[in-house]
Order: structure tokens, then sequence, then C-alpha cells
């Protein structure tokens, strides 16, 4: 699956691991919250960059306590109108605190890239390699938020008071937002 | 009235361009029909039995002159030459071509109106009291609420993909004319015990298949809370809405399923958390806002206009007129002149671009350039000195916008139905105007008194059968249509469902069946009942009675 972060497509270093059965041998795994839940140990043991993927249903606060072992975790869409992991995203970012890979896995469409963006997630698997460019296009498209949100960008009312402004440089598009560290 | 700033008109620019190159990627074949629903859907695109409908936002009802002949010019242009406003105060095109779409927003973009979110399951328009800032009860302007919420719900990153609509209504007066206890959320302004301004937060109210009246999760919230409030009650809902079903995902068989008492502690669990974060509102923000709800530039004038008192008494015609479309206005001198879209045997809602522009003209001479649209599918001039109020029928009455009807049994809300909508079980639009027909005789409808029939051509609601007086409900039986009829119901602020009189009437047998009701309710009420008074004194009884007992 092509794989877009930091504005660019990147090779997936990491590799999914099944629920059971041997790990992968490669230093960088992804595991399900079952396995998580049933071989903690020995995943820990390893000493390597892990990374968790939860399903639509399966909210972070599972996984709170745990987060400083996972350098990423993977949010499923398992649809496109399935949002759940909007809230997700800026709960890991907002309230636990998560700075490591946000990843949106899954049905993940291009018209909906600027919104996961703006709610934390900071990779995105898509479907097919053209999307960079839709990509690219679509995180740019609206430059206004009317709401603050995990990218710490000040939103309208902020802005019209006194807050700094991005626009009309974000309109311009040069640039591709950042994604801010959110740990309160 | 709120203007655009460099933001707003940003944002919806920005839309606009976006959406006109979904289309593109549309009509190139690069999207098929099923990749393009979702992203026609949050531009209020739909696709109906012969063509697409658009829908245009009105945010709170609120229109300018400026803006409604814009949108008699897109009625004209792109349209069949007519409008229909719809009970949620927005208007409908049903004719559009979807090349032409983006073209339509744009030239509304012009005017600052737009589309965004009009349909799909996210925030729906924010709708307010339709008197707003002339009624004589309200403790401050609603839409100086309502346009934060509407900003703070437009393209919101986390609420764009809910488990299924949501609809917010805010209101600021003791009497209800918002119905905010049948809204996903509504909002209720209220003083507490020190005298200040806040909100009640009513959440879970709802018509559609299963209808409920919501129930306050809130009683005082201040006002600088309100959108992190707002927040909490989403992020409950997206994360634990029902999924998996699409007839129970609403937020009120969540908060149902859940218990009001668990659902509350949900909210303000997660409220505790955001509540003094980014989301609270800045004392200037809400300044800035209210300062475009200000009061028009009201004249100082007697209370009462010897002239208008002439007037109504030397031409009785008039007189039905103010008696039921007048209505006083809390700056002394002023009036508040409704417009009736239910003229006898016409489709309630409807306006030709003509008449659009007719009431354009007419709010800019004698309206400080505003109009509103009702719930009720109707228009209001909100602000006309009462001595200019007979020029303003006389003028209304010439383009036949003067039915002397709001309120009484011909002032009936439709939805489109099956003339229309591909959901719809049954037509409304006719049976509305039949009922409408055969209750013609003004002076036979006067003495009815205020009566509000609602019609919906299937069980999701859009005519609000629910809390109509007579709710009137087309169902499907075997390919015929049939009219279930519910007696009771109110969308105010003794909000309630109406409960089904008996089996349902045949498209010949449901107007008779509704003169039955009518006639019964004449025949037993006491002096200056009101038809739910009577009905919850005498009960269904004597209604079955009639309309059953001699079949």
């Amino acid at each position: 699956m092509p794989l877009i972060k930091d504005d660019r497509l990147v090779e997936d270093p990491w590799v999914p691991a099944e629920d059971e059965g041997p790990l992968p041998l490669e230093p960088r795994v992804i595991v399900g919250l079952a396995r998580w839940q049933a071989g903690r140990e020995e995943l820990l043991a390893r000493n390597a960059p892990l990374g968790i993927r939860l399903t639509s249903d399966q909210a972070p606060a599972v996984i709170a306590e745990d987060l400083g072992h996972f350098d990423l975790v993977a949010l499923e869409f398992p649809k496109f109108t399935d949002g759940r992991a909007y809230s997700y995203a800026r709960l890991l970012r907002e309230r636990y605190g998560f700075t490591g890979e946000l990843r949106a896995v899954g049905n993940v469409l291009r018209d909906q890239l600027v919104f996961m963006q703006r709610c934390g997630f900071d990779a995105f698997e898509v479907v097919d390699e053209a999307a960079l460019d839709g990509w690219r296009k679509a995180v740019r498209e609206i430059s206004v938020r009317y709401q603050p949100a995990a990218d710490r960008r000040p939103w309208a009312a902020a802005l019209r008071h006194g807050g700094t402004s991005d626009l009309p440089a974000a309109v311009a598009g040069q640039q591709a937002p950042v994604i801010a560290c959110a740990a309160e | 009235m709120y203007r655009y700033d460099e933001f707003d008109h940003t944002l919806v620019a920005e839309r606009v361009d976006q959406f006109r190159d979904q289309v593109r990627r549309r009509l190139s074949g690069e999207l098929n029909e099923d990749e393009f629903k979702p992203l026609r859907l949050l531009n209020g695109l739909y696709l109906q039995l012969h063509a697409y409908m658009l829908r245009v936002n009105v945010p709170y009802g609120t229109l300018s002159s400026r803006q409604l002949r814009q949108l008699a010019h897109v009625a004209r242009r792109y349209d069949k030459g007519y409008g229909h406003f719809t009970t949620r105060q927005n208007i409908q095109y049903n004719w559009p071509k979807l090349a032409e779409v983006p073209d339509i927003l744009a030239e509304l973009a012009t005017v600052e109106m737009h589309a965004i979110q009009s349909s799909g399951n996210s925030f729906r328009n924010v709708t307010a009291d339709h008197l707003a800032g002339a009624a004589a009860d309200e403790i401050e302007d609603p839409r100086v609420y309502a346009e934060i919420v509407r900003q703070w719900s437009t393209l919101h990153p986390e609420f764009s993909f809910l488990p299924r609509k949501f609809k917010i209504a805010v209101t600021a007066a003791p009497s209800d004319r918002a119905a905010v206890r049948v809204h996903d959320i509504g909002i209720r302004m209220r003083r507490n015990e020190a005298g200040e301004a806040g909100f009640e937060i009513i959440v879970g109210g709802g018509q559609g298949r299963t209808p409920i009246v919501g129930s306050t999760i809130r009683e005082f919230l201040p006002k600088r809370h309100l959108l992190s409030y707002l927040e909490a009650i989403l992020r409950v809902y997206n994360q634990l809405g029902r999924r998996d079903n699409l007839f129970k995902a609403r937020i009120k068989i969540l908060v149902q399923q859940t218990g009001v008492e668990a659902f509350t502690r949900l909210v303000e669990e997660e409220w505790r958390h955001i509540k003094d974060g980014a989301l609270e509102l800045p004392a200037e923000e809400i300044a800035r806002i209210e300062s475009y709800f200000a009061p028009p530039p009201f004249e100082e004038l007697a209370a009462e206009q010897p002239v208008f008192e002439a007037k109504r008494a030397a031409d009785p015609v008039f007189g039905h007129f103010v008696r039921t479309n007048v209505k006083a206005h809390k700056q002394p001198g002023y009036a508040i002149v409704s417009v009736s879209l239910k003229p006898e045997g016409g489709v309630p809602g409807d306006a030709t671009a003509e008449q659009m522009e007719f009431l354009a003209d007419l709010a800019e001479r004698y309206s400080f350039d505003e109009i509103r649209v009702t719930h009720e599918q109707n228009l209001v001039l909100p602000h006309v000195d009462q001595s200019e109020v007979h020029e303003v029928w006389r003028a209304l009455a010439g383009q036949g916008l003067a039915t002397p009807n709001i309120g009484l049994v011909s002032d009936i809300i439709a939805c489109p139905g099956l003339d229309y909508c591909n959901l719809a079980n049954a037509r409304s639009i006719p049976v509305a105007q039949r009922i409408s027909t055969r209750f013609r005789d003004l002076k036979r409808q006067y003495d009815i008194g205020e009566l509000k029939i609602k019609i919906s051509g299937c069980i999701n609601a859009c005519g609000h059968h629910h809390v109509g007086h007579i709710g009137i409900l087309g169902v499907d039986r075997k390919g015929e249509e049939f009219y279930q009829i519910t007696l009771g119901g109110d969308a105010g602020e003794t909000a309630a469902l109406g409960k089904i009189i008996g089996p349902s009437f045949s498209y010949d047998g449901v107007v008779a069946a509704v003169e039955t009701i009518v006639d019964t309710y004449v025949k037993v009420r006491r002096n200056g009942e009101a038809f739910n008074e009577t009905y919850a004194r005498v009960g269904p009884e004597p209604f079955k009675e009639t309309l059953y007992a001699t079949h």
C-alpha cells in the first residue's frame, strides 16, 4: 500500500504481524490490540520499535496507559463514512499526548485527507500512488479553520482578534501544514 | 445581519472551487456515481426521482433583499423559475443541471450563501426562531449564537462523518418557535438565578420513524462554554452512536439506549477535559457577532399608530389579514408581517422568481432589508412600521401573496412527497392542496381558529407530522397511497408527539377524514379551547366515533 508521509510517498518501514504465530523478523512491527493484550511481555522483550493497529470499534482509551511503548498507532477507517477514528485521533494527540506516527489506514480517500490531517494524522495509507497529487491538492483546498483541532493552528475566531494569521499564505499553498505535537 | 469577513469569504470561495473540481472529476468519469455521492451530499446535492435537487442553506432563516434577489435569479437562470422553502428554513431547487451546479454555488457565494452540509451525515443548517430580533419575548437575539454554531459546525474536521445527520436549533424566547425539543440538539437561552443569560441544552429530540421529545441534559450553560459543550456532546455521539443500522443512528437512539442520566455523565466527563481549552469563546468574538445583529435604526414611534387602527377598522379584508398575519413587534409602533406561501390550492412553500424579487423590493422599502424564512414554510417581513402595513398588504395582495391564513387550517406544512422525493411513499403536496381547497371559506377557517396540519410523505417526517395538531403520514400499502392520522402533536414549548387515531385513510378519503376531525373539534370544544386542549380533555373517543363508527 503506498504511504504518504511528510508530503511525499515513502517506503513503509513497518510490517504487520498476524494475531498469532511467529512475529515478523523485521524490526518495526505493527500488532493488533488482541496480540498486544495477549503477548505484551514477548513484544516488549523484543526491544524494538512497536506499532499498534486499532479497529474502528476499539477506542484508544484501552491503550492510553501503554502509549509510551508505541512509536506508531494505526487507526482503521473500515469505510470512509465511519468517522469514529477522527475522534480517536484527536484524543490520542490532544488528551493522551501521543507524539509518534498516527497513521490512517483502510478506506482512506483524498477528499477526507484534510479532515484527517487536522485531527492529528500524519501518515496515510492510500489506495494508489496517483493519490499523492490529489493529497497535495486536497490538504490545501480549504485554508480557513472554523475550529481549533489537533493541528494546533489558530481558528478564525482567534485570528480575528489578534492571533497570528497564516492567511493568505496557506491559501497560496506553498507549504503543507505541519503536524505539531499536541501534548498538554 | 451577519456579513462575511475575509475568513468566511475565503472558505466559501475555496469550497466552490473544490466542488467544481469534484464535479469535473464526475463528468469526466474519474469518479463514478457511488464515489461522487458522498461528495455531492456534503454540498447539498441530491439525486431525486427526476433530477438533481440542490438545497441551499438559509442560516437561521434570515435573508437580505440582495440574497433573496439572487435566489430568484438562480431560480430563473438555472431552474424552472421557482424555488421551494423547506421546513428547515432552507430553499430547494428541483431541476438544476449537474454541470451548472458549481456556477450556481459561485453565484450564491457572491451574496454570502452556500450549500455546504445541507445534506449528508453531518451538521445541517442551524435554525433559529424566525422572529429573532423582532419578538417581544426574547432575552437576546438567538441568531448571534446560531451564527457562532454555524461557523463551528462548518467543515468540522472531527464531525464531518457522523453516524447520521445532525440538526441544531436555537431559541432565546420562552415561546418556542424553533421547535428546539425535536432537534438533535436544542439550545434555549434562559437566565440563571443571578439573572445572567446562558443556555439550557436539550439533546436527543427528533422526528423521523422514532419520534422523541428531547431531554434537558444541562439546565444552565454559561455562554462562553457553548462550543466546548457542543463538542463534548458530539464527541460522545461520534464514538458511540450506532453505525450498524441507519434507522438507529440518530443521537436520540443513543440517548435512549444509554439512558439520559448515563449519557449526561459521559458528556460532562468529556466536557471536563475540554471546557477551559481552546474552544472557550473569546468575548471579543461574541461582541463582534453581536454587533452584526444590532437592531436596525428604528424610529421612535407611538405604540399605537392611528392610521393603522383606522384602516383596520375601515377595511374588514385588511382586518382579517392583520388578525392572522400581523404580530406585535418589540419596538413600539412596528409590526411583524407574515407572508403566507400557502394560497388556496397552492404548493406549500413554493415561491416564483417574480414573487421573490417582489418581496425583496418590499423588504428593502418597508422592512430594513430583511426577510425571514419560517420552518412553517412561510416568509416574514420582520420590521414594518405599523402605519405602512396597509400599503404592504395592498402590494402583497397584488401579487397573490396576501393570503390571510397564518396559523389556520390551510397554513399546512408539507414535505415534497412522492411528486419529487425518492424516499416518499405517498404524495403530500396534492393532499395539502386539496385540504386548503376544501377549507377555502375564510369565515369557516376563522371560526375553526388556530390549527396546525402537517403532512409527511414518508416516515422520515420532513413534513413534521408528529408535531402537527393533526398529523398526516403517507404510507404505502400494497402499492397504494394511504394516510395515517395522528392527533395532539405540538412543536412548541409544550412539545408533544401526536397519537395515531386509528386505521389509515385512502388518498381519496383523507381530506374528508380531516374535515370530520375538524368538525368534531368545533362541535365538542368549549369556549376558546384550542385543538390540543380539547383533545386532552375529551381524548380520542369522539374523533374515533365520528371517523370510524359510520363506516
